[in-house]
């Protein structure tokens, strides 16, 4: 599977086949077997936007929740983790190293519906040996992209 | 100073200053100053910043106190892991203590060896196209520039029996820039072999300008010195802005032998004092760092490359395919025009900024230069502009 048109798509999702295969080096044909194979075996999961809310003056609330859990024979984290990702609440899911086990982001419109989730949903699982809620203040930076004041930095007119 | 009544003092100018043209860049950049909404394909600087963690590191020194001057010849730290740095890549083994040099830039290094080895009508060979300083920095060192044209048959190498052609008993240096601004030619290891040979045949000195060192596409760069008996009759000019997005913190070197090094050194003392500091600070982290960051850009130059180039070829301006740099160069025959009609015009009806290739010399004329380290929307747009006007203006 051609990893540099994966690359470019990877960057911009609305890359059509001949922009990517101009990128590339390879024929439209090329790109576009590659993009609906890499699509068939979810190499590509989904194609999404980054939007700033914030800059609508949106509401949304983000949240990291620490989850302590302990492993289960067998299964070790993997069970857990799946009766908390499939709650739609929970946007992200990770198995993480150090003082904690499972971080669990949700996104949410209000405060009021993460503390629902985390009170209700998470925190009643038995396996939860405890939890500990960060809301998030500010959003500088989200997949690769500086969200706040980023400024153009002009090029001076010079002789080269 | 002796004014004369025209309120004009008497020779003010002295010869070579006034033997010097201005660049035909300049004048570009000035009537694109008033203008709003153009897209420049004109400058030839990376449109990344500087790797953060490159500035992270300078910025953390400059706060602990590190802004006075460095030794001379730069800081021995950089030196060292240049010499390191040119060990692994090529294989070539310079002595950090006397045989490098860190200069402001390129642009100071190569106006050093200029000064440092021309004489008074020492004839210097260089191919043309060709960046806009080398003929001035000879000029300015009271040496003869001796253009060789290069031509797009060729892919913009220079042929050594060319070069051969024009040696006199006055030749004492050939002065290639490869990668080349602005035709992105490369010259491939057997073609410098060629021109090493005349070199050595004639006994001539070389002065080679590796600055794009690092962009090359799908083809290995050779470095001159590092051929067979070269490095004793070489100065490597070579620098970070390129390869790193480093422009604004000039800062290069010169590499040679000890006495050419310690010659250049001299000159550097008295005009230069030594390189600034945070800009050698910023280099020492960009080489100890490895180069993942500098790969990722010309990976992203490259995609950029090709859609430049195939677009500029099917809009009717016929452009080789450049292997270094990031320059394209196309030739703007099919509308009949001059290339500095075709640029002046370009920009006042399309305001797509692209430099004549007339600025680099006779045989760049019927081209011009566009810069590919530019936003790929930018270069569609540009694109898109371009091909409407050599539409209209097809001859």
């Amino acid at each position: 599977m051609n990893r540099e048109v994966l690359k470019v798509l990877e960057e911009d999702a609305r890359a059509t086949a001949g922009q990517i295969a101009t990128m590339t080096g390879l024929s439209a044909r090329q790109v576009r077997k590659t993009v609906e194979e890499a699509e068939n075996e979810r190499v590509i999961v989904k194609y999404k936007t980054l939007i700033n809310w914030e800059k609508l003056g949106e509401e949304r609330v983000y949240a990291l929740i620490e989850v302590k859990t302990h492993p289960q024979k067998d299964v070790g984290f993997d069970d857990i983790a799946e009766r908390i990702y499939r709650f739609p609440e929970a946007n992200s899911v990770y198995l993480v190293s150090g003082a904690y086990d499972l971080a669990v982001f949700v996104v949410a419109k209000t405060e009021q519906e993460v503390g629902n989730f985390v009170s209700q949903k998470l925190a009643s699982l038995d396996s939860v040996e405890g939890t500990v809620t960060h809301f998030f203040l500010k959003r500088y930076k989200d997949s690769g992209e500086i969200l706040v004041g980023e400024e153009k930095v002009p090029r001076e007119p010079l002789t080269l | 100073m002796p004014a004369r009544r025209s309120g004009r003092a008497r020779n003010v100018f002295s010869k070579r200053v006034e033997a010097l043209s201005p660049s035909g860049i300049r004048r570009f950049f000035d009537l694109l100053l008033e203008m709003e909404g153009v897209i420049s394909l004109g400058v030839g600087e990376p449109d990344f910043a500087t790797p953060w963690h490159i500035s992270e590191a300078a910025i953390d020194k400059i706060g602990k106190g590190y802004t006075m001057y460095t030794s001379n010849r730069g800081m021995l730290e950089l030196r060292q892991e240049l010499a390191r740095h040119l060990n692994s890549r090529y294989g070539l083994e310079y002595k950090p203590e006397s045989e490098l040099l860190i200069t402001a830039g390129v642009s100071e290094g190569l106006d050093l060896a200029m000064r440092t080895i021309i004489r008074p009508r020492d004839e210097v060979i260089s191919p043309e196209p060709t960046y806009v300083s080398y003929s001035s920095c000879v000029i300015l060192s009271g040496g003869i520039f001796v253009p060789v044209p290069t031509a797009v048959e060729n892919s913009f190498k220079v042929k050594a029996s060319d070069v051969e052609e024009r040696i006199t008993r006055r030749t004492k240096v050939i002065l290639i820039g490869y990668p080349n601004n602005p035709t992105g030619a490369v010259m491939e290891r057997s073609d410098l072999e060629e021109l090493a040979e005349v070199a050595e045949k004639h006994d001539l000195i070389v002065v080679s300008d590796e600055i794009y060192d690092r962009l090359v596409y799908g083809v290995k760069h050779t470095c001159f010195a590092s051929l067979p008996g070269m490095k004793k009759r070489t100065i490597l000019l070579g620098g970070f802005s390129k390869s790193y997005a480093m422009t604004g913190w000039r800062v290069g070197y010169a590499a040679g032998p000890d006495d050419v090094i310690e010659a250049m050194t001299k000159i550097h003392q008295y005009t230069m004092l030594c390189a600034p500091i945070m800009g050698q600070i910023a280099a020492i982290e960009a080489l100890k760092s490895g180069d993942a960051a500098a790969r990722e850009m010309v990976a992203d130059y490259d995609r950029r490359r090709r859609v430049m180039v195939k677009g500029l070829n099917s809009i009717g301006l016929t452009c080789f395919e450049p292997k270094g740099a990031f320059y394209a160069f196309p030739s703007v025959g099919v509308t009949g025009m001059s290339s500095q009609d075709f640029a002046e015009d370009l920009l006042v009806e399309e305001r797509v900024a692209v430099v004549p290739g007339s600025a680099f010399g006779h045989s760049g004329e019927g081209y011009v230069r566009c810069c590919y380290a530019t936003a790929l929307e930018e270069i569609r747009e540009a694109l898109d502009r371009m091909g409407g006007f050599v539409k209209r203006h097809r001859a």
